[in-house]
This record gives structure tokens, sequence and C-alpha cells, in this order.
């Protein structure tokens, strides 16, 4: 039935060098790790080290880095989920004209570059007297990140049974016990989902901290100005157990996505067969 | 806003209105108006501020038309991103079409997971790959003399080339998954059927395909462009003093030239030249602000 053309086996040969072109340069970093050669490269190899992992941890301007880095990942994620979550709520109560409105501005800082978002931040909060450092860094992001949460968390509500609600308010169940019990129950998934992924950007961004930052360095940071000043493979280590880090948590999200999704599946697929039994018994 | 306050009671609808009015005002629309109003007004001292030589004035942005250096580095960075782009779109066509319409399921998500993994890395670190394999005494020059293709080795690493390529590989992803999107939708039937017909390959693609794949296209088309003028760290990493980014100049304005309004000025004609290539995207492609938006 499914013949293979000439065409598709190129495609696929085209495919394998594309996934190579995409692999080959992180591999030829995460291997200069163990090259003794004091400049980061593989050619020539010099000899097999892992001093550089020694002197990384050795390297005091890089845990505080990864602090600061922490840091304003876990100040991101609190700030911009529960806003986000609001944001999200709120829009499903418009309509027409003003949901397009509110929709278009709200999303307006994912189609804004990072430096500009860093600028307008740094510029507007000069103004009223605050200076440049990590807070301004993590409220730099996170009028981004709200809108990522924003986004994630609206796409699971679409697909919400608002019946459940009313049947709970039938009930006699308070507002505020609805959203506990029945809403907050429903969205888990995506405000997981929503926190990582903001705490992910947060950590990683680099255009908007570097506007905001003042003096304080955050690790992405650090990697930028060691890359440019005082190269070692020990910043070859540090990308090597990000990079090692990045992987685990892209591969658990992803596989928490997709276990997510299977099980949406199976419970429209119950419900479906349940409304169809019914519809025969009656 | 009655209904939201039925459906989820005072408490709670006023949450909401709070803490998006907080975000939206204070976050997003006011710190924009701070930073165009700053790039309307003169570079004072503390001290002249609020007085007579504080007015409205559009001299920070003649100074782009003026200086002939800062000038070429703006139309560099405007063809160097259409570039990356245009790149992006040629290489991540096929890729995308394979992913959604070529490759079975269980494939096509084994091959999701893969990609997805280089697009979690920080872009910092994928530029920084691109420093080790492109230095002078680096495994592509070792490599390319190994084999004779070279005799001595390149210097890479001095003008636009490196940025270029280090641009394509950090953003190239923001391509793949948009399009990818776009195209899953896409009923096979509708490929079959004009195959059967006998249309060629080629006019499938251009009679079928793309207009189904478009705001795809438009969406991975916006995002690199505007990640491409934007970047700081590609060309600070990858180039040199003759290949400059226009956002190097804005960083200088700022911390070296410590002229705030001047870099606002910049800033601001960067965030027009986004606003611009997002609006000619929607005219060629002719999509609606949601669809890009999603």
């Amino acid at each position: 039935m499914h013949r293979r053309s000439g065409s598709e086996i190129l495609l696929n040969i085209y495919l394998w060098v594309f996934l190579f072109y995409l692999f080959l340069p992180l591999i030829v970093m995460g291997a200069a790790t163990f090259n003794s050669s004091r400049f980061p490269t593989v050619t020539p190899w010099l000899g097999t080290t892992l001093k550089w992992f020694g002197e990384l941890a050795a390297d005091d301007r890089m845990w505080d880095g990864l602090i600061s880095s922490l840091g304003v990942g876990i100040a991101v994620v609190v700030i911009s989920v529960p806003v986000g979550l609001g944001a999200a709520l709120l829009l499903t109560g418009l309509k027409g004209k003003s949901r397009t409105f509110v929709y278009g501005v709200m999303v307006s800082p994912l189609l804004t570059p990072g430096v500009i978002i860093g600028i307008s931040t740094l510029v507007f909060w000069d103004r009223l007297g605050v200076g440049p450092g990590l807070h301004l860094a993590t409220l730099g992001q996170c009028s981004f990140i709200i809108a990522y949460v924003m986004l994630m968390v609206l796409a699971r509500l679409q697909r919400f049974d608002a019946t459940l609600e009313e049947a709970g308010l039938d009930l006699g169940a308070s507002h505020a016990q609805v959203f506990r019990r029945v809403l907050l129950p429903y969205l888990k998934p995506s405000l997981i989902a929503a926190a990582v992924l903001a705490f992910f950007q947060s950590f990683e961004n680099y255009n908007t901290t570097l506007f905001t930052r003042g003096l304080d360095t955050t690790l992405t940071v650090y990697i930028a100005s060691k890359v440019r000043t005082g190269l070692t493979p020990a910043v070859n280590a540090l990308a090597l157990i990000l990079i090692s880090i990045t992987i685990l948590g892209a591969i658990g999200y992803e596989i928490l996505r997709r276990r997510e999704q299977a099980r949406d599946l199976a419970a429209k697929r119950r419900a479906a067969e349940t409304e169809r039994r019914e519809t025969q018994l009656a | 806003m009655k209904d939201l306050v039925k459906r989820y009671g005072l408490m709670l609808t006023s949450y909401m209105v709070v803490a998006s009015l907080v975000w939206i005002v204070l976050l997003v629309i006011l710190p924009y108006f701070m930073m165009v109003n700053y790039s309307f007004r003169p570079n004072l001292v503390a001290a002249d501020i609020g007085g007579p030589l504080d007015h409205y004035t559009i001299d920070n942005y003649i100074t782009l038309f003026q200086n002939q250096v800062h000038f070429h580095v703006f139309l560099n960075t405007i063809w160097g991103g259409a570039l990356v782009t245009f790149i992006c779109l040629c290489v991540c066509y096929p890729i995308a079409y394979h992913l959604a319409k070529v490759a079975t399921p269980q494939r096509a998500a084994f091959l999701l997971l893969l990609l997805v993994i280089p697009f979690w890395i920080n872009e910092i670190l994928r530029t920084f790959a691109w420093f080790i394999i492109l230095a002078y005494q680096g495994p592509l020059n070792a490599f390319l003399k190994f084999f004779h293709i070279i005799d001595k080795p390149i210097r890479y690493l001095s003008g636009n080339g490196a940025v270029m390529v280090g641009m394509v590989y950090a953003f190239i992803l923001f391509m793949v998954f948009p399009i990818y999107n776009a195209m899953e939708s896409l009923d096979k039937n509708q490929v079959e059927a004009a195959r059967d017909l006998g249309a060629p390959t080629w006019r499938i693609h251009w009679r079928v395909v793309i207009p189904h794949a478009k705001p795809g296209i438009a969406v991975g088309c916006i995002m690199t462009f505007m990640l491409a003028v934007s970047s700081y760290a590609v060309p600070s990493i990858l180039g040199s003093t003759n290949s400059r980014w226009f956002t190097e100049i804005i960083y200088q304005w700022f911390f070296e030239g410590q002229n705030w309004p001047q870099g606002s000025a910049y800033a601001f004609i960067l965030l027009l030249l986004c606003i611009i290539f997002i609006l000619v995207m929607m005219r060629v492609f002719k999509v609606g602000l949601t669809d890009i938006a999603k």
C-alpha cells in the first residue's frame, strides 16, 4: 500500500543529515570538556582529563551566577503562574472585540524582542527610582513569561466542561469551593507544565536579563562573559552538565505531556462510549 | 464581566482583573510607553531634567541616518536577519513536511522528541558550540586540512559568515515547529488526490501543501526574523568588529555611551522594524493576528 519512492528516500537522508547537523556541535562541545588543552577544542586531542570539572567547581562566580539564576527562576514562577492563571480566566469572560483586543495586548510581549522588553523595563523602573538588578530582571522576564503561562492555561480551559462548575454551584458549593475542588484540579497539569516552562525560560534568558541585571550576574550572563573573556574548558564542563539536565528535563516533560494527552483521549472515548450505550438503551 | 462574577464570584473576578491589569499596565504598556517617551528627549544630566532644555525632539532618530556606520550596521542587520529567515525556511520546509505527512505517527513522535532537545538548550550554549567548531585551530579547519580540501586554516570568526551560521543554528527550530503544526492538520487525502490526478510534486506543494501551511510559515518567519535581528548573544560571540549587529550598538548607547534616550530611540526603531516585518508577513501570507498568536 505504501510505496517508497526515490524522493522519500532522499527526504529520509536529508532528515538524518539535519539531525546530525543539530547534534554534532553539541557533541563536539561536550567532548571538548575532556580534552586537557587550555583552549576548548577537540583537535588536537592533548590527553583525556576530568580536571575541568574541578576547576568549574572551584569558580565562585559560577556558584554566584547559579544561585542568582535559581532565585530569579523561582521568583518568576511564583509571580507568573498565578497571574497567568488569572489572565486566562479573565479572557474566558470576554467576548467579541474586547476579547480580541485584550488577547492581542496580552500576547504582544511574545512578539517583542527580548532586548526591547529589557530596555523598556530598565527605563520605566529607573524613572520610578528602582535601579537595575536581579529584581528588575525578574520583572522583565515576567512580562513575557506570564503570556506563555496564560496561553498554556487558556489552551486547557478551552476544553473545560463549564457545566461541572454549574453543577457544583447548584449543589450549594461556594465559588471558592468550586474553584478549589473543580477548576484547579482540572487545570493542575497545565499549571505544572507552565511552571516548568516558566522556570526554564527564566533560567536560560539572556536578552532581557542583559539590560536589567545591573551589576548582578546570572548563570547565562556568566557563560556569555566567560566565552568572550577567559575561556577555558571549564565552560564546556558547565555546558555539558546543563545539556544533560536539559535532556533529562525535555524527556521527562514530553513523557508527562504525552501521558496527559493519552489520558484525555481515553476519557473522551469513554464518554463517547457511555453516550452511545445510553442512546441505545433509550 | 457579569458572567464572570456569576461564574467565579466577586473575589475571584476581582483577583483576575487586578492581576491582569498589574501585568498589562505595569509590566507591558507603561514600560513601552516610557521607552518611546525617552527616545524623544535629549540626553540631560539629572539637574536639567524638567528644566528648559527638557523638550521633545527627534534628534535621536536623525542620528541613525547621519551616522554612516550605524546606518550601515542597521541595513546589515536587516539583510542578515532576512537571509537567516530565508535559509531557515528552505532548510525546514522538507523537515516539517516529513514530520507532519510522511513519517508514521510513532516515528514522528520520536523525531519530535529528538528535535525538542536542542530546542531547549540555551542559545548561548548553542552559539558557543559553533565558536569551538569555527575556531582558527578548531575541528572544522583540522577536518578540512586532513582531507586536503584546504592548505592552511581559514579564519571563520571574522565577518558575517560565522554570525549567519550561528543564527541559523540557534533559531532553526523556531521555524520547524510552527510549520509542522500547521501542516499536521492537512488531510493526507488531498495530497493523494492531487497525485492521482497527475500533479507533479512541486505543484502539489505549491497548490495544496503551502496554501494550507501558510499560517505556520508566517509564524516561523516572524519568530526567526525577530530573534535574528534582536539577537545579542550570537553576534557578540561569533562576530568581530567588522560584523557588528544593531543590538550591539543599542547596548553601547546604554552602557558605554550612557545615553539612554539615544539607546531608546534605536530600540524603538528595532521594534518598529519587527512590527513592519510582522505586518508584511500577514499581508503576504494573508493571515490574521489570531492565526499568528497561537
